[in-house]
């Protein structure tokens, strides 16, 4: 398949996920608003108002917002993927794809591509419900962006591992309920962990969930508990290793190929 | 139009095995040539391997060895050039029933990297064709099992393929729907296109085949002409209605006649058999044939017969 015809077979699998996200909006883009709407009143607003300033001129409300946004573009990445792609297993509608010449790679961008958009758009949403309950600034613009991105497609690439070993729907609730949900609520999205106890500490600093959110919280706010770099180094890490995962997946049609 | 055997077969499989991680060999050392151009079936009964080989063709199988060759290009080490030339019709239906028939169409094309100008002229062209296009823009789950199985034929020919595999296609299809949709494939074969049709009526593989292959138990057991293999037959049963009582069944040499009910007799003989000294018996008991026709069509014999002697056969 030459260049040009790839482009097209990408854009085909774009295409076709953002329509399905735009058909059934009130499944993926209304859903995350109206929660973090209830985070903001409850937490932001309600209890925030008692818990002052997380640092120097940040109110709580402002040091939570970038962290809801990042857990929201987060599960929406995740979920769209894993419940696309194994939608498409479950229906058998992937062997459109897998009987046509597109590589690998060309079926696992298209997907992840379509996740980042359903984070990008869940999180712009989310980003103008805070602008009900705070001011955001945004003081770097890049690494508000590419943290954006890259968190995105990291939690693509475990929705789509988790999918490609789904067998039931059942399988692709387990993940998000039991390990990414606490994973999200530990990392960094409600407080600073430098506050926590010792050994509670040191265990959040294996939470990758804690570097994207401060991350973009540094882009946003220009404060982070963690050094930008270390985030940068951790993200970029688990995007080879996991795209590299599902590549290998593909090639070898785990799940996919009998 | 007749096939030569040319340098590069459509398809070429040579000693393809498979067995699953169960440990059920689906196919014991398959080796077969599709030449260009053919229109070629290939039967056998549920569980044969039949589906399995399509599987390993269209690369949705990981054969255990051997090698498949789609016009010359193994699929194992250049899957995407062979795919590029492939078009299938699976057995089951796999298209995405929450979208239009159009955009099915329209997104298959995309896979093959078809620009979507191009893919929208086709969608139109072949759902017009299959009388589809007044559906085009409605969502397929609310389309009938004929429309939707058409739509899988529409959609295996986005990518204008040079060899289309039809798994089936026919199947729980009424007559009428059945008759277009075989107008559809020799149009499509008489265009310069290889098909390759499995199926379970025999008498669409009879009416539209030139070449067969019959594969049992993971084997091919037969793969010739069809006329070739129509040739072979020498025993023929009719069903004879008649229009009195057939109390006593009237005795004629060479011809082994059974009641079936009252007014229904079979009578098995050899093609070389004429049918006049069965008539003669029978008009001599005042008995007049209402209707006559054969019981099962030709190639149906022929495959119950090869079917049942390779069953013996494995059994021994």
């Amino acid at each position: 398949m030459n260049a040009d015809g790839t482009l097209i077979a990408l854009g085909t699998i774009v295409r076709r996920e953002v329509t399905r996200i735009l058909r059934i909006w009130s499944q993926t883009l209304l859903p995350p608003a109206i929660t973090m709407t209830l985070y903001f009143v409850i937490f932001g607003s309600l209890i925030g108002r008692r818990v002052g300033e997380m640092a120097p001129g940040i109110s709580y409300i402002e040091y939570l917002a970038p962290g809801l946004v990042m857990m929201s573009v987060i599960q929406n990445a995740y979920g769209n993927i894993s419940s696309s792609f194994f939608g498409a297993k479950f229906q058998r509608f992937v062997e459109e794809m897998l009987v046509s010449p597109m590589p690998g790679w060309t079926i696992l961008g298209g997907y992840v591509a379509g996740a980042v958009l359903r984070g990008l758009m869940v999180g712009l949403i989310v980003l103008g419900i805070s602008l009900f309950f705070t001011k955001i600034h945004l003081y770097h613009p890049l690494i508000t962006l590419s943290t954006f991105v890259l968190a995105a497609t990291i939690f693509a690439l475990l929705g789509f591992i988790n999918a490609i070993y789904a067998r039931k729907f059942d399988d692709i609730a387990l993940i998000p309920t039991f390990v990414l949900t606490p994973l999200t609520y530990l990392g960094g999205v409600f407080y600073n962990v430098a506050q926590l106890p010792s050994p509670w500490k040191e265990i959040s600093y294996a939470n990758p969930i804690l570097y994207m959110v401060n991350a973009f919280r540094y882009g946003l706010l220009d404060v982070s508990d963690i050094s930008v770099g270390w985030a940068y180094a951790v993200m970029l890490g688990f995007v080879v290793v996991f795209g590299a995962f599902c590549l290998s997946l593909l090639r070898r049609g785990v799940g996919l190929r009998t | 139009m007749s096939i030569s055997p040319s340098a590069v077969a459509a398809l070429e499989v040579r000693d393809l095995k498979k067995t699953y991680p169960n440990g059920v060999e689906a196919l014991k050392g398959i080796s077969l040539r599709v030449e260009a151009g053919d229109f070629y079936a290939l039967l056998g009964p549920n569980g044969a391997g039949k589906s399995t080989l399509i599987g390993v063709v269209s690369s949705l199988v990981n054969a255990s060895s051997g090698e498949a060759l789609v016009f010359g290009i193994p699929i194992r080490t250049r899957r995407s050039e062979a795919m590029q030339m492939i078009g299938l019709v699976p057995q089951e239906l796999n298209f995405n029933l929450f979208e239009q028939p159009f955009q099915i169409c329209i997104n298959q094309a995309g896979f093959y990297g078809v620009p979507r100008k191009v893919a929208a002229e086709r969608a139109e062209k072949y759902l017009k064709q299959l009388a589809l296009w007044d559906k085009a823009f409605e969502v397929s789950r609310t389309l009938s099992g004929g429309m939707k199985r058409r739509l899988m034929i529409a959609r295996a020919m986005m990518n204008e393929p040079r060899l289309l595999i039809l798994d089936e296609p026919t199947a729980g299809v009424d007559i009428e729907i059945r008759r277009s949709m075989w107008k559809f494939i020799q149009g499509i074969n008489a265009a310069g296109t290889t098909v390759i049709l499995t199926t379970h009526y025999l008498e669409e593989a009879e009416q539209l085949c030139r070449n067969i292959a019959i594969i049992d138990h993971g084997r091919i057991i037969v793969d010739t002409a069809m006329k070739n293999l129509l040739g072979k037959l020498d025993v023929e049963t009719f069903v004879l209605d008649l229009t009195d009582a057939c109390i006593e069944l009237p005795r004629v040499d060479g011809v082994k006649v059974t009641r079936v009910d009252e007014h229904t007799i079979e009578a098995e003989m050899s093609r070389a058999h004429d049918l006049n000294s069965l008539f003669a018996a029978l008009s001599a008991r005042g008995i007049t044939v209402r209707s006559m026709r054969n019981k099962a069509n030709r190639l149906e014999e022929l495959f119950v017969r090869l079917i049942d002697a390779n069953d013996k056969e494995q059994a021994a």
